[in-house]
């Protein structure tokens, strides 16, 4: 395509019905804009999503679109991809949709490693059905179907990918206008199933659930931004690293007093042991890590066999060979 | 023996004189035994002779179950003959047991002066015992009225075998083609096709090859030298085919080179998405031997997904075809509603089976006929067909799927466990005769309207992702008639609901008329079937006809909608039964729809209909139809 792009080439005509507020939009904004810069003509782009707040999504992004049933969407793109493997197909669905009654889908799109981009827009809240518990919200959260707090524990979104086989896992949050596009970017570049866990906010039933990720400014001390081949260091003044402990498994911080820089491990996006002790960092001092937390292809389904399959053909002599195979005889 | 022999031959004088059109053979023994080898082997020395035949595999559930035991036995069932087999039979001529449970499980079903050909060395007492056997059945009066054929079937094939060198182990494995090798010497078969059909299977393992060989030969040597009647049982009669290239072809693999047949003629991908379930297992594992150009089969993490994913493919641009048997099917239900909300072509094939629940998996029922009409949440027509035989499998797939194309619908194929399993000859169709099937994609972007409906048809048009300029949303909810867009109007709901019912009705107007099947056009009784019932519904009317009674059998492929002509049809009769394997569903319709005191004539025992219960049915309201009208 030579023709450039904008977001604009990805908007529909819809009238966007979110909250006032939602993260939601600052994600379409990312989206659009990402879609631009890769430059997909509109028609070859797919969007599949379930049931739920973030799976009003294809109505809002000019390009096909299947607004599917609660908790299918990654099946209904499997299908998609079967009969199209060319398309680029993303999958957008909240934390209900993907980790719960989908969650079943969800594991196997990973493990399965289809090309499909799949974007969990996680508000650790049941928006559309006003405000029950999910199952990434924390132990204790009160909602109208657990008044008294919540008492299972929660998901761990990344973790629970890494453990199903995924070979891209990332993680970003809605308003990070400078960190989810390139993280968009690298999801859609990979070749397979990449999930991207995006922390959203929910202003109207979950508010500033995810409240030091939303800002840069807040960011710095509650976030560690990965990157490749770059020490895993934070804090507005860059003064914290962390280390990996390869008895426990975990994360620590760097000993205080020491150059966070040169003591921080270096992130290395296809150990799976690093992206397991990142993605599992939570309270205390530790930050919530984002960014390409792993990344490490190996074959997509289907880049072989269905690949060859893609726009042919049963022609009628190769039926008329098949409906023979095995004994026949003639009557005369 | 001897005697044995010769008692054999003074019955087949009066087995010459009362040569039979068609003869039933039941081989059964433990599921290790290879009766189903020996049963397909036989069954195509059949067809090779010129003979129609049905036949019927009736294995167990458990893949191994202890052996010698009356829940591991497993069977296969042939009728052949001519001039034309429409059922594996009522009742067997000939039973091979290897086993006292073979014999226990089987023989009720043998008639009265049948002969049973027994396996003498497997009636040990542990067997017996194992079968539940106080006495002997060979030492009490168990088989008095029955012609007995004690052979100690394993020493005779082992000593036959040792000469080849091979071990006991695969000696014991060898007698099936031992008993295979008696068969055809009965019947006055050539063993070239099965000699050659061994030298191929078994290659790669020559010491098997040669003891199958051997234990063939023997046992056809031994029929002939302890002179085995020939006549026993009598010769059934050729059958009267169309000339033509003949196979001999399941349920399950006519519906496999069907859906292939159907994608071949549109043009078009096959996407065939399941997850394993018996007895449907066997459509995915067919369509997987098939994987070629332009034929995709997908195993899917569960029932919903395999259904979503077949509706993601013809989303995509190829046929999406799901299938499943009765519990995988109600868990497609809601993913069945959005294929129809967003009018995509879908293929949904269930392989009933005996329900509630687990039910008998391997055992067939036709109880899913209300689920494939009405159980969806909303209004949520569909169209439902029914294949009435094995080799119209292949037809119905194709009907199914160009149904499901132009009219932009989903489409249920109801067949189930038995005509899945059960095969006929079947003569293999000319490809270049099968119609095309045009699938109305949309390119052009000119004033295009993503629910803006072929007027004949009201089917909306099929856009693949990846046309350009012609990106647009579908989903479950609620769209405005033409434009597509996302609409709570109440008026405009009433009219897709009233379009999406009309779409459906339209098919009748290229469905052909029904027509009586065999028998008389008016008069006292009908009976209707659909499915896999044809065989004994057709024998049934059949036989009644040959003594000169009114009766006529119709027979429904298309249930929805229906196709038309059905209720004139129906009214020229006094009485209409209606025969179905399940409480009354098809009945329960056709009283609703044409307000006919149809009635019901239903059978749930998880096997087929016999031709006698249809018949003792006909009789009984032919007899209360005299009764009324003296």
């Amino acid at each position: 395509m030579n023709q450039v792009l904008t977001a604009k080439d990805f908007t529909t005509d819809q009238e966007v019905r979110w909250c006032p507020g939602c993260g939601d939009y600052a994600i379409l904004k990312s989206v659009r804009t990402t879609l631009a810069k890769i430059g997909r003509p509109p028609h070859e782009v797919v969007f599949i999503s379930g049931i739920g707040c973030a799976a009003r999504f294809p109505y809002y992004v000019d390009s096909y679109g299947f607004h599917t049933i609660h908790g299918r969407a990654p099946a209904v793109a499997t299908g998609v991809k079967l009969a199209n493997p060319e398309l680029d197909v993303w999958v957008v669905g909240g934390d209900g949709d993907f980790l719960s009654i989908g969650g079943n889908h969800l594991l196997h799109a990973l493990r399965r490693n289809m090309d499909l981009n799949l974007l969990l827009l996680n508000n650790a809240i049941y928006g559309l059905t006003k405000g029950q518990y999910s199952p990434t919200s924390s132990v204790g959260t009160r909602s109208p179907s657990t008044p008294g707090g919540s008492v299972d524990r929660p998901v761990n979104a990344a973790l629970m990918a890494l453990g199903a086989g995924a070979r891209f896992v990332a993680r970003s949050a809605d308003t990070l206008l400078d960190h989810l596009p390139e993280v968009l970017t690298r999801a859609q570049a990979h070749k397979g199933a990449s999930l991207v866990e995006i922390f959203q906010n929910c202003i109207v039933y979950n508010d500033a659930v995810w409240a030091g990720m939303a800002t840069k400014a807040e960011s710095f001390e509650k976030t560690v931004r990965v990157a490749h081949g770059e020490p895993l260091v934070f804090g507005k003044e860059r003064d914290k690293g962390l280390v990996f402990d390869s008895r426990s498994g975990r994360m620590e911080l760097t000993e205080a007093g020491g150059d966070p820089a040169s003591l921080a491990t270096v992130h290395d996006e296809t150990n799976w042991a690093l992206a397991c002790a990142l993605s599992s960092m939570e309270g205390g001092d530790l930050p919530t890590a984002l960014g390409v937390l792993y990344c490490d292809p190996v074959n997509d389904y289907g880049s072989d066999q269905e690949a060859r399959n893609h726009f042919t053909t049963l022609s009628r002599d190769e039926l008329s060979s098949l409906l023979h195979d095995g004994g026949t005889w003639e009557v005369e | 023996m001897g005697s044995q022999a010769a008692a054999l031959q003074d019955d087949r004088k009066t087995g010459d004189q009362t040569a039979p059109e068609r003869v039933v053979v039941r081989f059964a023994g433990d599921s290790g035994d290879g009766v189903q080898v020996l049963g397909a082997e036989f069954a195509k020395s059949a067809a090779l002779s010129g003979h129609d035949l049905i036949t019927f595999p009736d294995f167990p559930a458990e893949i191994r179950a202890p052996v010698g035991t009356t829940f591991g036995v497993s069977a296969f069932q042939i009728q052949f003959g001519g001039p034309k087999v429409l059922t594996p039979g009522d009742t067997v001529d000939v039973l091979i047991a290897f086993n006292p449970a073979a014999l226990k499980t089987n023989l009720a079903d043998l008639r009265d002066g049948g002969l049973v050909i027994l396996d003498e060395g497997a009636f040990t007492k542990r067997n017996l015992a194992k079968a539940g056997y106080d006495v002997s059945p060979l030492e009490d009066d168990t088989l008095v009225t029955y012609q007995l054929l004690k052979i100690d079937i394993a020493r005779r094939c082992g000593e036959a075998v040792a000469d080849t060198g091979a071990s006991k182990k695969v000696a014991d494995r060898a007698k099936n083609f031992w008993a295979l090798g008696l068969t055809f010497w009965m019947f006055g078969r050539k063993r070239a096709a099965t000699q050659e059909w061994i030298a191929e299977k078994f290659a790669k393992i020559p010491e098997v090859a040669a003891a199958n060989l051997a234990a063939l030969n023997a046992g056809h040597a031994f029929g002939e030298t302890m002179e085995i009647g020939r006549d026993v049982i009598g010769h059934p009669l050729e059958a009267s085919f169309e000339p033509g290239t003949y196979r001999s072809i399941t349920g399950i693999d006519a519906m496999a080179k069907g859906l292939a047949a159907a994608a071949c003629c549109a043009g078009i991908k096959l996407a065939y998405c399941s997850y394993p379930i018996t007895p449907a297992s066997g459509l995915l594992h067919a369509l997987a031997a098939l994987r070629s150009k332009g034929i995709v089969t997908f195993q899917a993490e569960d029932e919903i997904a395999a259904a979503t994913a077949a509706i993601g493919a013809s989303y995509g641009g190829a046929l999406g075809v799901t299938g499943s048997s009765g519990p995988g099917i109600a868990l497609k239900s809601e993913a069945l509603s959005l294929a129809v909300a967003t009018e995509l072509p879908l293929v949904v094939v269930n392989v009933q089976r005996a329900g509630p629940s687990t039910g008998m998996p391997t055992k067939a029922e036709q109880a899913d006929l209300s689920m494939a009409l009405y159980g969806r949440h909303g209004e949520a027509p569909i169209a439902v067909l029914a294949p009435a035989t094995p080799a119209e499998c292949f037809q119905t797939m194709i009907d199914a799927a160009t149904i499901a194309i132009r009219y932009m619908t989903p489409v249920m194929v109801l067949a189930d466990g038995y005509i899945a399993n059960a095969a006929e000859p079947w003569r293999i169709p000319d490809v270049a005769e099968l119609p095309e099937i045009a699938p109305h994609y949309r390119d052009d972007p000119e004033n295009f309207q993503p629910f803006q409906r072929d007027e004949k048809t009201l089917a909306r048009p099929w856009v693949r992702p990846g046309t350009p300029e012609l990106q647009h949303r579908i989903g479950g909810i609620e769209k405005a008639d033409g434009s597509g867009h996302i609409s709570y109007d109440p008026d405009n709901h009433q009219t897709m609901t009233d379009l999406r019912a009309e779409k459906i009705a339209r098919i009748a107007d290229i469905l052909p008329p029904v027509k009586v099947e065999r028998g008389v056009e008016r008069g006292r009784v009908a009976i209707v079937g659909w499915g896999s019932t044809y065989g004994a519904l057709n024998a049934a009317v059949k036989e009644l006809l040959s003594e000169g009674l009114e009766v006529a059998h119709i027979h429904l492929r298309h249930i929805s909608p229906l196709a038309p002509g059905l209720e004139d049809l129906l009214r020229g009769f006094d009485h209409v039964l209606v025969a179905e394997m399940n409480g009354g569903q098809l009945c329960r319709l056709l009283r609703s729809e044409f307000l006919i005191p149809a009635e019901g004539v239903n059978q749930m025992t998880g096997k087929p209909f016999k031709v006698a219960t249809v018949k003792t049915a006909l009789r009984a309201t032919l007899q209360k139809a005299e009764g009324g009208a003296s």
